[in-house]
């Protein structure tokens, strides 16, 4: 029993030994046995704030059902959650909002950026508007669309859970808490002006300037 | 559908030259009045027999690109009982301070959507009990995101914009009359009720 190679894999051998001891035995490792359960019992908080709100409440109703993955429950408290899901644009008036939550949420945290304005700024290359939420938080993982399909929602999180399996305890950088500093801000200043360059068509846009 | 308002010859008899001019945009008659006197017409429209414009559909403002244009701020009227519109506008010279008589005490509704023209356009309305940014945040420096003169992505770098906005708080939206713990004040935990007492609310220059 190692923590040299993280499991990212299920594989019998794994998940039980049988013990000769007693059949009521099992053994296993540390890592996969807590990744396994952490990976399988996310507890989302949805901060919806547009229409990719939309598409998650339908991945979690019926027709594609969250509670397959082990997201039964919706915690709308951030300190009974275990996954953010930001689905939809940041303005800045609520930039200190999803920071907030995401500092009243405990450790072990993930956090999933839902369609392109919560990944990107999306359409909305303008003063109002959080261009990313990692300049806020930091991201596990992002899921592109405008705005994703309940599958590609489900393919967000099952990456998120392929990654919490490769995850190991041995880690201790892996649970920091990464605060906002002293300048104010989550990520150094050039990093938040460079991940909010304008891109694509948007380069081109005609803007008055004084 | 292209007629002019019914609306417009009593006004010409009352207010006179008050009324620079009128015009017809899509079946919707337009009055142009002098600022100073836009509230003493909007009154009057109100309350006079025979007009009853008792209900304020909208206020907002229109900047043209034409640097020498002047600012206008439009009330979008409708009497409910005669089922007739009609749209009222004042021209704010740019050189002068941005100001016009609220009408909040004609209708109260008025409260938010003047709030909106303020936080926009950067407008004042002379009268206004409660004249504070409503869209942005209260602490927001950056000016008027509506003006022609407002680059889309704003004045400062994005790094600088996510500085003030992390830097906001976000309970500090709200007036005492807002939070609806408003009535249950004395309640509170001594901190929580230091903290909204002191306000933490930015001031508007």
């Amino acid at each position: 029993m190692g923590l040299t190679n993280p499991a990212t894999e299920y594989r019998d051998a794994e998940v039980a030994t049988v013990s000769s001891i007693s059949p009521n035995w099992v053994t296993t490792r540390l890592d996969f046995l807590t990744n396994w359960a952490r990976s399988n019992s996310l507890w989302p908080m949805p901060f919806g704030t547009a229409c990719c709100a939309i598409e998650y409440m339908a991945t979690a109703a019926s027709r594609f059902d969250l509670a397959r993955f082990g997201m039964e429950r919706q915690s709308f408290s951030p300190r009974q959650a275990d996954v953010l899901i930001c689905a939809g644009r940041l303005p800045f008036k609520l930039a200190p909002v999803i920071r907030r939550i995401w500092d009243q949420m405990p450790q072990p945290k993930w956090s999933i950026s839902m369609g392109a304005c919560a990944s990107s700024g999306g359409i909305f290359d303008n003063y109002a508007m959080v261009q990313g939420i990692d300049t806020i938080i930091p991201v596990d993982v992002y899921v592109p669309g405008c705005p994703p399909r309940p599958e590609g929602l489900i393919y967000g999180i099952r990456l998120l859970q392929k990654k919490i399996m490769g995850e190991s305890i041995d880690d201790d950088m892996l649970r920091d808490e990464q605060p906002v500093g002293p300048s104010g801000l989550f990520l150094a200043a050039d990093r938040v002006d460079e991940l909010s360059e304008p891109f694509g068509n948007s380069v081109h846009q005609t803007r008055s300037t004084s | 559908m292209s007629s002019v308002s019914p609306s417009v010859a009593p006004l010409r008899a009352e207010f006179g030259a008050a009324v620079t001019h009128h015009l017809v945009s899509c079946g919707d008659t337009i009055v142009y009045v002098d600022r100073e006197r836009a509230h003493d017409v909007l009154a009057w429209l109100k309350d006079s027999p025979g007009q009853q414009f008792d209900y304020l559909t909208d206020i907002t403002a229109v900047e043209y690109r034409d640097p020498e244009r002047p600012l206008e701020v439009a009330w979008q009227l409708r009497s409910l009982a005669r089922k007739a519109d009609l749209r009222v506008k004042a021209e704010l010279n740019k050189r002068a301070p941005l100001e016009v008589r609220s009408v909040y005490d004609l209708w109260r509704g008025a409260d938010w959507l003047e709030r909106e023209v303020y936080d926009m356009f950067g407008i004042a309305f002379a009268g206004h009990p409660d004249l504070r940014r409503i869209l942005m945040w209260e602490t927001y420096s950056e000016g008027y995101p509506l003006r022609k003169d407002f680059p889309l992505r704003g004045h400062f770098s994005r790094a600088e914009q996510t500085r003030q906005a992390l830097a906001a708080n976000p309970e500090a939206h709200y007036s005492m009359e807002e939070l609806s713990i408003a009535e249950a004040f004395d309640e509170l935990p001594a901190e929580m009720r230091e903290r909204l007492a002191r306000g933490e609310r930015g001031f508007l220059t």
